[in-house]
C-alpha cells in the first residue's frame, strides 16, 4: 500500500495566503510534465505530499486515491486486484502523480476503446482559488447532480485549482493480449486501421511506424485469439509487444528523441490529408505525431477545419502558445469561468494559454 | 405581463414565420410539463425555430427583455428540467430533426438536437454502425435532451453514459455567441468543456447541432436471466460478476412486483414466484460472449439461483429484453399512479438500501416496485400511488425524498441519469455543501450572466437551501465537506 498523507489543510492554508498576497502558485505533483503545456510561472508549491489511497473497492471497479499518489503505485496495488487504468497512462519512471495525469489529460494508446482519464473520473475532491475544499462527482458510476466540475479538471493544466483527492472507474485486466504486425505503406495501413474498427474486434492498439502496423487486441482468451488469427501477419512474442507498446506511452521509442520540436495532432481518426513526416500513427489514426522546427501558426493550418486540433508535446518555443488558439468566443468563456473558480488568478497561470 | 407579452410577441414575428410561435392555451398545454407530470406550469409563449440564426436572435431577444428561456427537446425527462417558466419562453428544438450526415469511416454522426436518440441507430445501421447509449424512452427522447441530462440507459457500465460518446457540441450561449466545443477527434486543448455542458440541464446554453461517436454492431448478443430466492442473493451474485472480471454490456434487476407486473402486462416469460431477478447481457466476440456466459451462469448458479436461463435464440432474448423495458408502463396498470425515483448507490450497498426502501415502504404504507441498472448502481424505485387521495401525493414525495437521502447516505448521489431539474432542487444540499453550491452559482454566472436560461432549475439557490437545512434535521452533519 503506497505511504499516505493527508496535507489538504496545509495547502489550503498555502492558497489562504497567496490569495492574501496575490501570489500565483505554480502546482508541481512529481515534476515528471514540467516540459508540457507553456512555461511554468509563480511560485512553486509541492502538492506531490498529498498521497496515499483513500478507499479502493475492486468489487466496485473503483479507486478513490489522493493525488499525489503516483500513477505506478496505483498501477501495482490494481494489479493485485488483476485491475488496471484502462486509460494506460504514462509513469515517467515512477515519476508521474495522480493529479499531473488528470491536469495532462495523458492517455496511453488504447485510448480510443478504453477512455482516456477524463472518461475514467467519477469525482474529485478541489481547492478552489478562495481556498475553499470542494467536492464533486462521487465514487458511483452515474452521477449528474450538479455541473460536472471532475470531469471538467481534464486537460486544464491545474489552471481550475489544486485537485486533492480523484475517484476513477478501473477497469478488469484483460484476460489475454496479442500484438501481431503487418509490413503496409502509410495510406494502406490507415485503410486496414478503419476497417478494423470498423468492425467488432478487440482491439486495444493500432500503430503504425516505418512501414509497420502494429496491431494489439486485448480480451477474453478466445477472442484474441481468434481475432489475431483472421488478422495474419506477424505475432510479436509477449515480451517485445509489452516492451514495444511501453515505448510508445513513455515516449522512450526513438521516434520521440531528436532536438525538432515534437507535435501532436489528435485528429479525426480517417483523415486522410495529413502528410507530415516524418510521422508516428497512434490511436488507429487519431493521434499523428511528427517533429518539425515551426511555430505554431503554419502547424494549426491542417486542424483549423475542425477535424481535430494540434499542441506543441515538447520543445519549441513554449512563451508562445503551445496549444491550439481558442477562437475569441471560447477564449472569453475560458476566462471567465477560470475567474468562476480561481478569481485572483492564483493557479498557473499562463500555463495552458497567456491569457489564462 | 400582458405588455411584454405583447412586446415579446412583435419582436418574435420578425424572426419566426407566425406558425413558429404558438400562444393559444389549447395549443399550448401539452408543453405544461415534461415527462414528470405533477410539475406544471404554463409558459407565455412556444416558439419553434427550425435554424441556427432563430435560435440565436431568440435568445438575443430574451436576452434584452431578460425574458426566461426554457430549452425544450421531447419532453421525456423525468425531473421537470423542460417545465415552462410562467413569464417565460419554452423554445422546442422540435425542428431540428436531421441527420446532417453520417462519416462512417471515422464512427461518427453530426445531428441536430431534435433527432431522437434510436433514429441514430437506425441511420448508422447500414454501415454496422450504432449510437450505444440508450435510455429506456429512446424510442422518444431527443439527442439534445440526453446531452442535457447525460442520460444513461441500460449499457452504460461498458459503454459509458451521453459524456462518453459525443465528440462535438455546437452551442449558443446565453448571449447569442455560437461556441464550437470538441472536434472530430478525441482530445481537444484547453478546458474540458463538452464535460462542463453536458448533463447541464439547459442553464448553460442551446445545442444546435452534435457530433456522437458511433460504434461497431457487437457480433454477438446473448442474455442470461436468473431468479433469487432473497434479494440479498441477487445483489452478491451482481457484485461476484464483476469481481470474475466480467463487464457485462448490461446487467439489470427486478423486484417481485415489478416481475410479476411486467409478466401480467408483456409476458415475457418471467417466473413469478421470485424475489428477484437478473438480467444478464454479454455481447462481443462469438467466443467471448460464450465464455463470459459460461462464467456469469457459474456465478449464478454459486449464489444459489432458482432458475437459470439463457436465451436460445434473438427472439427469447428479445422477449425477456420485452418485460425489463415494459416495467415502467407495466407498473402503470396496476396502480393509479407511480413515482420514479432515480438515485445511484455503491453495488455494495445494494442489499442495504432495497431493506431500507422496503421499511420505509412499511412505514409510509406506500408500495414500492424495483427495476433498475444493477451493474452500475443505479436505482429506479417506483413508488406507487394515488394522486387522487387526500395527501397522498404529499406523502409520496416525502418518501421519495427520503430514499434519495438514504443513496446519498449509503456514498451515492440524488440522480444517476434523470437530472435535478425541478424535482431534486431540495436534496441537492444534501449531496453538495453550501460552498460547492456556490461555486456552481458562479459557474452558471460565467455562462449564462444574466440568469435567463432554465432558471429555477439545477441548482438551488442559496436561500432555499438555508429553509431546506432549517427544515430538515437529517441533513445536519451530511456536509460533504464535514
Amino acid at each position: 500500500m503506497p505511504i499516505s498523507k493527508d496535507i489538504s489543510l496545509d495547502l489550503q492554508e498555502r492558497v489562504g495566503s497567496a490569495a492574501e498576497s496575490k501570489t500565483p502558485l505554480q502546482l508541481i505533483g512529481g515534476n515528471s510534465k514540467e516540459f508540457l503545456g507553456r512555461v511554468p510561472a509563480g511560485e512553486p508549491l509541492m502538492v506531490n505530499a498529498h498521497k496515499g489511497i483513500v478507499d479502493y473497492s475492486p468489487s466496485e471497479l473503483v479507486v478513490t486515491a489522493r493525488a499525489g499518489t503516483t500513477v505506478s503505485e496505483l498501477q501495482n496495488l490494481l494489479a493485485e486486484e488483476n485491475q488496471v487504468l484502462g486509460f494506460e497512462p504514462p509513469e515517467f519512471q515512477g515519476q508521474a502523480t495522480l493529479g499531473g495525469t488528470l491536469a495532462t489529460n495523458l492517455s496511453g494508446p488504447a485510448r480510443p476503446w478504453r477512455g482516456s482519464i477524463r472518461d475514467a473520473v467519477l469525482g474529485v475532491r478541489l481547492i478552489n482559488g478562495l481556498g475553499e475544499h470542494l467536492r464533486f462527482g462521487g465514487v458511483v458510476m452515474k452521477n449528474v447532480a450538479g455541473y460536472d466540475l471532475s470531469r471538467f479538471q481534464a486537460g486544464a493544466f491545474g489552471t481550475l485549482g489544486i485537485v486533492t483527492e480523484i475517484s476513477l472507474k478501473v477497469a478488469p485486466k484483460p484476460a489475454a493480449e496479442q500484438t501481431v504486425c503487418l509490413a503496409r505503406d502509410q495510406v494502406s495501413a490507415l485503410d486496414l486501421m478503419t476497417k478494423l474498427q470498423n468492425k467488432p474486434v478487440p482491439l486495444s492498439g493500432l500503430l503504425w511506424i516505418d512501414g509497420i502496423l502494429y496491431i494489439r487486441f486485448s480480451g477474453a482468451e478466445a477472442a484474441v485469439q481468434s481475432a489475431a488469427k483472421r488478422i495474419g501477419g506477424e505475432r510479436l512474442m509477449d515480451k517485445e509487444a509489452t516492451e514495444f507498446w511501453m515505448s510508445v506511452r513513455e515516449f522512450t521509442h526513438p521516434f520521440f528523441s531528436g532536438p525538432q520540436p515534437l507535435w501532436r495532432y489528435s485528429v479525426k481518426s480517417s483523415c486522410a490529408d495529413f502528410d507530415k513526416t516524418p510521422v508516428l500513427i497512434d490511436w488507429g489514426g487519431g493521434l499523428r505525431w511528427t517533429r518539425e522546427a515551426a511555430s505554431m501558426e503554419p502547424m494549426r493550418q491542417f486542424t483549423e477545419a475542425g477535424n481535430g486540433q494540434v499542441s506543441c508535446y515538447r520543445g519549441g518555443d513554449r512563451q508562445g502558445e503551445v496549444f491550439q488558439p481558442l477562437p475569441p468566443g471560447l477564449m472569453r468563456l475560458h476566462q471567465r469561468l477560470k475567474h468562476a473558480v480561481d478569481p485572483l488568478q492564483l493557479f498557473n497561470p499562463g500555463r495552458l494559454y497567456a491569457d489564462l | 405581463m400582458a405588455n411584454l407579452k405583447l412586446q415579446l410577441l412583435t419582436e418574435l414575428l420578425k424572426i419566426l414565420p407566425e406558425a413558429g410561435i404558438i400562444q393559444d392555451e389549447e395549443t399550448l398545454r401539452p408543453y405544461e410539463c415534461d415527462g414528470l407530470s405533477i410539475y406544471t406550469e404554463m409558459p407565455l409563449m412556444v416558439v419553434l425555430p427550425d435554424s441556427v440564426e432563430q435560435v440565436q436572435k431568440i435568445i438575443r431577444l430574451c436576452s434584452r427583455l431578460e425574458t426566461p428561456i426554457v430549452p425544450r427537446g421531447a419532453g421525456t425527462g423525468l425531473s421537470a428540467g423542460a417545465m415552462p417558466h410562467r413569464e417565460g419562453v419554452v423554445v422546442s428544438l422540435a425542428k431540428f430533426n436531421r441527420i446532417l450526415s453520417i462519416d462512417a469511416d471515422a464512427r461518427q454522426a453530426r445531428v441536430q438536437p431534435g433527432v431522437r436518440n434510436l433514429a441514430i441507430s437506425e441511420a448508422a445501421q447500414e454501415y454496422g454502425l450504432y449510437y450505444a447509449p440508450d435510455p429506456s424512452s429512446q424510442i422518444a427522447c431527443s439527442i439534445g435532451g440526453n446531452v442535457a441530462e447525460n442520460s444513461g440507459g441500460v449499457h452504460c457500465l461498458k459503454y459509458g453514459l451521453t459524456v462518453h460518446n459525443i465528440l462535438a457540441l455546437e452551442v449558443v450561449t446565453a448571449e447569442g455567441d455560437i461556441l464550437r466545443i470538441g472536434n472530430q477527434g478525441y482530445d481537444s486543448c484547453g478546458f474540458d468543456l463538452l464535460s462542463l455542458y453536458i448533463g447541464s440541464e439547459g442553464l448553460l446554453g442551446i445545442v444546435t447541432e452534435i457530433t456522437v461517436k458511433l460504434l461497431p454492431v457487437p457480433e454477438t448478443t446473448k442474455v442470461v436471466m436468473a431468479t433469487f430466492d432473497r434479494v440479498e442473493k441477487a445483489g452478491d451474485a451482481v457484485k461476484q460478476i464483476i469481481a470474475e472480471g466480467i463487464i457485462p454490456a448490461g446487467l439489470e434487476m427486478m423486484d417481485r412486483l415489478a416481475i410479476n407486473a411486467a409478466e401480467d402486462f408483456v409476458h415475457a416469460g418471467y417466473p413469478r414466484d421470485t424475489a428477484a431477478m437478473l438480467l444478464c447481457e454479454i455481447d462481443g466476440m462469438a467466443e467471448e460472449v460464450d465464455e463470459h456466459i459460461a462464467r456469469v451462469s457459474a456465478v449464478f448458479n454459486k449464489e444459489k439461483a432458482g432458475c437459470i436461463r439463457v436465451a436460445a435464440d434473438e427472439n427469447e432474448r428479445q422477449r425477456l429484453w420485452k418485460g425489463r423495458k415494459a416495467a415502467f408502463p407495466a407498473i402503470g396498470r396496476i396502480s393509479p399512479d407511480y413515482y420514479c425515483m432515480d438515485g445511484t448507490i455503491p453495488r455494495s450497498q445494494l442489499t442495504k438500501v432495497l431493506t431500507t426502501i422496503q421499511s420505509l415502504s412499511d412505514i409510509y404504507q406506500l408500495r414500492v416496485a424495483n427495476v433498475f441498472h444493477a451493474g452500475d448502481g443505479n436505482l429506479h424505485p417506483l413508488i406507487l400511488f394515488d394522486a387522487n387521495v387526500a395527501g397522498e401525493l404529499e406523502k409520496t414525495e416525502e418518501f421519495g425524498g427520503k430514499i434519495l437521502e438514504l443513496c446519498v447516505d449509503a456514498g451515492g448521489c440524488i440522480t444517476g441519469e434523470h437530472g435535478v431539474g425541478v424535482e431534486k432542487l431540495l436534496q441537492m444540499p444534501y449531496q453538495f455543501d453550501p460552498a460547492s453550491l456556490e461555486q456552481f452559482q458562479r459557474v452558471k454566472l460565467a455562462c449564462d450572466p444574466q440568469r435567463i436560461l432554465n432558471p429555477g432549475k439545477g441548482i438551488p439557490q442559496l436561500k432555499h437551501c438555508q429553509e431546506y437545512r432549517s427544515l430538515s434535521q437529517a441533513s445536519v452533519g451530511r456536509h460533504a465537506d464535514k
